[in-house]
């Protein structure tokens, strides 16, 4: 599975918010840290603020800060922004869909879309934190070796 | 605020704190529940309680089993319930965390549970104490 670049890239910048909890910080700050557009991510930054996840504070010193608790705030609360999720995807009215094999697919897919929206669901922002400071895929196969760095506290 | 193993004193309050949970009455249930954990303390199985102030504020249930779908010795947790006006406050951590180092104690390596995908709060929690996903996917159908 893939998220769409601005998904990942508000997943980036939520996590750093949440993990510097004491300062704002600036999005080209964030976007050097992940090699990211800083364009793109000033894109992000604003939507986030739009749907109050994130809030800009004006000034020296400014920058963004989380408004939300990391506690609550949720993987897809911050996917859902940028991109459907799951089963919401399914306003295709397609005639195909109506045959045997279409509803056949169609369950298989549900399924799978089932999954991914509870995993996004249950998987918080602080949830986040505590995975990459555990480190659980340190010396797993699958891990890209390209990876953005974890989020640190500074 | 502490952890200890239920004792046959606490059933009366186990059961309460249950139907306060989930609204259903399971006293006949909970009794065969409480007298399979008590009967084999032998066996790695942990019924624990977490008291404050006299009160029972949470409870979990757990056991060590082996070959089990053909996996090695491992700890499952079956139920972890608290009061609800008592969450955010730990309670749930400090059962976890009891269980966990039962499991420990007993030479297990793994820790899983079993819930319903749509049981966000629970499956938060168990998230937030570092549980992925396992290697099993749980499948059913209908009995004609």
């Amino acid at each position: 599975m893939k998220l769409q670049k601005a998904s990942s890239f508000a997943i980036y910048a939520v996590l750093e918010l949440a993990a510097n909890p004491l300062r704002q910080l600036a999005g080209t700050d964030i976007a050097r840290e992940y090699g990211i557009s800083a364009h793109h991510l000033a894109k992000v930054l604003r939507d986030l603020g739009r749907a109050r996840i994130v809030e800009a504070v004006r000034g020296v010193g400014g920058g963004y800060r989380l408004s939300v608790n990391p506690k609550r705030l949720t993987l897809l609360d911050v996917i859902q922004v940028f991109e459907p999720v799951g089963s919401q995807n399914d306003a295709s009215e397609d005639p195909e869909l109506a045959t045997d094999a279409g509803q056949a697919l169609r369950m298989v897919l549900d399924e799978l879309d089932d999954h991914a929206l509870a995993t996004f669901q249950s998987i918080t922002i602080s949830t986040m934190l505590k995975l990459m400071a555990r480190r659980p895929w340190a010396g797993s196969a699958r891990v890209s070796k390209q990876r953005p760095r974890a989020a640190s506290r500074r | 605020m502490y952890i200890r193993p239920a004792v046959s004193s606490d059933l009366a309050a186990l059961m309460a704190l249950d139907e306060e949970v989930t609204g259903i009455a399971k006293r006949k249930y909970w009794r065969e529940v409480f007298a399979r954990y008590e009967a084999r303390r032998r066996l790695p199985r942990f019924f624990l309680v977490a008291e404050y102030d006299g009160r029972i504020e949470g409870f979990t249930i757990g056991e060590v089993r082996a070959w089990e779908f053909g996996e090695p010795p491992c700890g499952w947790i079956f139920v972890i319930q608290v009061r609800p006006r008592s969450r955010l406050n730990g309670v749930g951590t400090r059962l976890f965390e009891a269980l966990c180092n039962e499991f420990r104690k007993a030479g297990v390596k793994k820790v899983r549970t079993l819930m319903a995908r749509d049981n966000h709060l629970v499956l938060s929690f168990f998230r937030s104490q570092g549980m992925m996903a396992g290697p099993f996917t749980e499948l059913e159908s209908t009995l004609d």
